[in-house]
C-alpha cells in the first residue's frame, strides 16, 4: 500500500508589510534586517482572518485536487499556535465546513511552528493503518510578536492543507522520522500575547541542532543523499536559516529555492514548511524526490521523503498555486493598520 | 452584552459553512437558505443543493460607520451578490478598496470571520465575497 498526499493546497493573506516599514517605527535599521535574516515582507491576515478562516481556504483548495468525498476524510489536524478559541477545536469548524463531519476524529495539535507537520505525521500513519481512508492536516498560523521585538520582523500568516490517502496519490510518503529533545528556545505562556525566545540560543543549539538531528536520521534511514533529490524543504523562520541549514547538509541553492518562501512571506510557523511543500508539488515532475524538514521550538523536526506521481499533472492547477499568491494582488499596509489589524492598539469600550 | 446566540449560530452552519441551499422539486427555485415553503410557487418539496462559491457584485453600498464588531474594517463594502445558480446573498467584500467596486465585477465566497460576541464569546464564522 502506498500512503501519501492526494490533494494539497495553501492559503496566503492579501495583506503585506515591508520590513523597512517596521523597522522605520522602532529606530531599527532596516537594511541590517534585511541582510541579517533575508526578509523583505511578511504576510498579514485581515480583521475577518484567523487560523480557523485560512485553514478551512487551504483544506477546500486540498479538496478539490483530491476529488475525493469530503466524508470519506476519518481525522481532521489542524496544527497552530494561533487557534481563535483557548477551548474549542479550530478542527470542529474546518470539518463542519468540508462537509466531512460527524463520521471524524478531530484534534487541534500545538508544538510552536511544527504542529502542522505533526498532523502530517499522523494523519499519514492512521491511512497506512488502515484506520481511516483520508485523513486531513493543516498547518496554520498568523502568529505575532512583540511589538519592537525581532519576531515581529518575521512573525506571518498561512495556512497548508493535506489530504493523505491510500491510492490516487500525487506523492508517496516514503519515510518519516522525528526527532526531539526538551529545548527551551522559543514559549508563551499561559495568557500572555506575546511569544518569549531565548535570543542567539534559538540557532546553533536549537533550530539547527534538530534539524540536522531530523535531517541525518532520515538520510541514514532511507540510504539517500542530497544529491538524490530534486527538492528540500525546511523550517523557514526567516530567509537565513533555512538556507544555510540546507547547505550545510550539502543540498544546493537550485534545490532548496522553489520551497522558499520566507524572504517574502515571513515566518507562518505551523504553516512554514509544509507551505514550501505546496510550492514545491506546484512545480515538481513526476518522479522527483522531495526531502522535507520542519522544525517547532520546544524542540522537534519531523522528517518526510515525498515522491511525486503522475498524478501530478492532472491536479496541479484545480487549485491556485503557491508562489502567486504570494507573488500577485498584494495590499500593502502602513505600520498604524498593521498595529490595528494584529490587535496591537488598546481600544476603549 | 450578548449579540450571537450559539444556539442560533450553530443553526445556521449549513448555509452559512457550507453555502447549502434548496432547490424546489416542482419549479426549480432555489431558496437560500433553505425555507419550508417555496417562495416562487409555494412548494413544499425541495432537494439539497450546494452554491458555487462564485459570482458578480449586482449591487453595492459603502459602509462608513459600521457597528463596533466592524470598527476595525470600515470603510467596507456591503453588496448584493449574484451567485453562478442566480441566488442573490448580501455580504461584505473583502480585500478589496470600496472604492475600486463596480457593479458586474466578478468576485468568488471565501470563508472568513463575520462577527465575534466580545473578547470571551463565541466566534460567528461565514463567507464573504473577494475579488475573483
Amino acid at each position: 500500500m502506498s500512503v501519501g498526499i492526494v490533494g494539497y493546497g495553501a492559503y496566503i493573506p492579501r495583506r503585506r508589510i515591508r520590513l523597512g516599514e517596521i523597522a522605520a517605527v522602532w529606530g531599527a535599521d532596516a537594511a541590517s534586517y534585511e541582510r541579517g535574516l533575508e526578509l523583505h515582507e511578511k504576510s498579514v491576515p485581515g480583521a475577518d482572518e484567523d487560523t480557523i478562516t485560512m485553514s478551512v481556504t487551504a483544506a477546500r483548495r486540498a479538496l478539490v485536487r483530491a476529488g475525493i468525498d469530503p466524508l470519506s476524510i476519518g481525522a481532521v489536524y489542524v496544527g497552530s499556535e494561533s487557534h481563535p478559541y483557548a477551548v474549542k477545536p479550530s478542527g470542529t469548524v474546518v470539518a463542519e465546513a468540508l462537509g466531512a463531519t460527524p463520521a471524524v476524529h478531530c484534534a487541534d495539535l500545538e508544538f510552536a511552528c511544527k504542529a502542522g507537520s505533526e498532523g502530517m505525521f499522523l494523519a499519514a500513519a492512521l491511512v497506512k493503518s488502515g484506520e481511516v481512508s483520508h485523513a486531513l492536516a493543516v498547518g496554520a498560523d498568523t502568529s505575532q510578536g512583540a511589538p519592537g521585538d525581532a519576531l515581529e520582523y518575521s512573525a506571518a500568516a498561512g495556512a497548508a492543507a493535506f489530504i493523505f490517502g491510500a491510492s490516487d496519490v500525487v506523492a508517496t510518503m516514503d519515510a518519516q522520522v522525528s526527532f526531539m529533545t526538551d529545548t527551551p528556545d522559543f514559549w508563551r505562556r499561559e495568557y500572555m500575547h506575546y511569544p518569549r525566545h531565548a535570543g542567539r540560543f534559538t540557532g546553533e543549539p536549537a533550530y539547527f541542532k534538530t534539524t540536522f538531528g531530523a535531517a541525518r536520521m532520515l538520510l541514514e534511514k532511507t540510504g539517500l543523499q542530497p544529491k538524490d533529490f530534486a527538492y528540500a524543504v525546511f523550517h523557514q523562520p526567516n530567509g537565513k536559516f533555512p538556507m544555510r541549514a540546507g547547505k550545510q547538509l550539502g543540498f544546493t541553492q537550485q534545490q532548496l529555492e522553489t520551497g522558499w518562501l520566507s524572504p517574502w512571506l515571513g515566518n507562518t510557523y505551523s504553516g512554514a514548511s509544509p507551505m514550501g511543500l505546496t510550492a514545491i508539488l506546484d512545480k515538481a515532475r513526476p518522479g522527483d524526490r522531495i526531502f522535507m524538514v520542519s522544525y517547532g521550538s520546544g524542540a522537534g523536526s519531523d522528517g518526510f521523503v515525498w515522491t511525486v506521481t503522475d498524478r501530478i499533472d492532472a491536479v496541479r492547477d484545480a487549485a491556485p498555486h503557491t508562489r502567486e499568491q504570494l507573488d500577485d494582488n498584494k495590499i500593502y499596509l502602513s505600520y498604524g493598520a498593521y498595529a490595528k489589524l494584529r490587535g496591537k492598539i488598546r481600544m476603549g469600550e | 452584552m450578548s449579540t450571537l446566540n450559539p444556539a442560533r449560530t450553530a443553526r445556521e452552519y449549513p448555509a452559512r459553512y457550507r453555502l447549502e441551499a434548496a432547490r424546489c422539486e416542482a419549479c426549480g427555485a432555489i431558496a437560500f437558505p433553505p425555507r419550508l415553503v417555496c417562495p416562487a410557487c409555494r412548494g413544499r418539496k425541495f432537494a439539497p443543493v450546494t452554491l458555487k462559491p462564485e459570482g458578480k457584485v449586482l449591487t453595492w453600498t459603502v459602509i462608513h460607520v459600521g457597528p463596533p464588531s466592524h470598527r476595525h474594517e470600515v470603510p467596507y463594502a456591503l453588496a448584493v451578490i449574484e451567485l453562478a445558480d442566480g441566488v442573490r446573498v448580501t455580504c461584505q467584500i473583502a480585500d478589496v478598496d470600496p472604492a475600486k467596486v463596480a457593479a458586474g465585477m466578478a468576485v468568488k465566497l471565501e470563508f472568513r470571520r463575520i462577527q465575534q460576541d466580545g473578547e470571551a464569546g463565541v466566534i460567528a464564522y461565514g463567507h464573504k465575497a473577494v475579488p475573483a
